[in-house]
């Protein structure tokens, strides 16, 4: 079947290059780091604060256009995303197994002291 | 119409062919939503963000209706096994503690 694929242009897909390149952490989530919209994101914002590690977050529900654009950019269809030194990581699930395990502090150290 | 949890079961099996899977709703009422346990000789050889995008691909017509998705396990059948080993290792260790 055919399908449409073009929520996402070549502005915004530079745009999100830049976004997710000038922060070593960035969460595109539902809501802000103070108030999280939605458990999911609240859950992936809670792990971030507690390793202590400086992060941006942007809140996806303010604007439509970056949320399609997201789940093309990231080819992830739900949120929240989780970006580190600019690459996608993944979502709720894969932050809670990655911190549990303790990968996801190793990850942030190697990123944070490079 | 909507999404249901037999819908969801049936596009994972045909299309990730699982040797172990559990489809839970979670919605509580309010609109799609599942947890899922998988266990596929497919995901062989891939890392957890590769298993979990397979799994995305295989509902991608779900998700368009579906308002959250957790991915509880994505494992292979060697993983699951020693999974189901450790767990019944540990609790035996509690019956004979209790």
């Amino acid at each position: 079947p055919v399908r449409c694929l073009s929520a996402i242009t070549p502005e915004l897909k530079t745009t999100l290059d830049k976004v997710v390149t000038s922060h070593k952490v960035v969460l595109f989530m539902k809501g802000t780091k103070e108030f999280p919209q939605c458990g999911f994101s609240h859950t992936v914002v809670q792990i971030l604060t507690s390793l202590n590690v400086p992060f941006e977050t942007l809140n996806i529900l303010e604007n439509d256009v970056l949320r399609q654009g997201l789940k093309e950019y990231s080819n992830w269809p739900t949120f929240p995303q989780l970006y580190i030194d600019g690459e996608f990581f993944g979502g709720c699930d894969i932050a809670v197994e990655a911190y549990k395990s303790g990968q996801l502090q190793e990850l942030l150290e190697k990123t944070l002291c490079s | 119409m909507g999404v249901t949890k037999e819908g969801v079961e049936s596009s994972l099996s045909s299309k990730l062919n699982p040797s172990h899977l559990e489809v839970i709703d979670t919605s509580g009422g309010c609109g799609a939503s599942f947890a899922i346990e998988i266990v596929s000789a497919q995901f062989e050889g891939k890392r957890l963000l590769e298993r979990h995008r397979m799994v995305n691909a295989a509902l991608v017509e779900e998700m368009k209706e579906i308002h959250a998705l957790s991915i509880k396990k994505a494992l292979t059948p060697d993983q699951w096994k020693q999974q189901q080993e450790s767990e019944k290792s540990q609790s035996t260790a509690q019956d004979a503690s209790s």
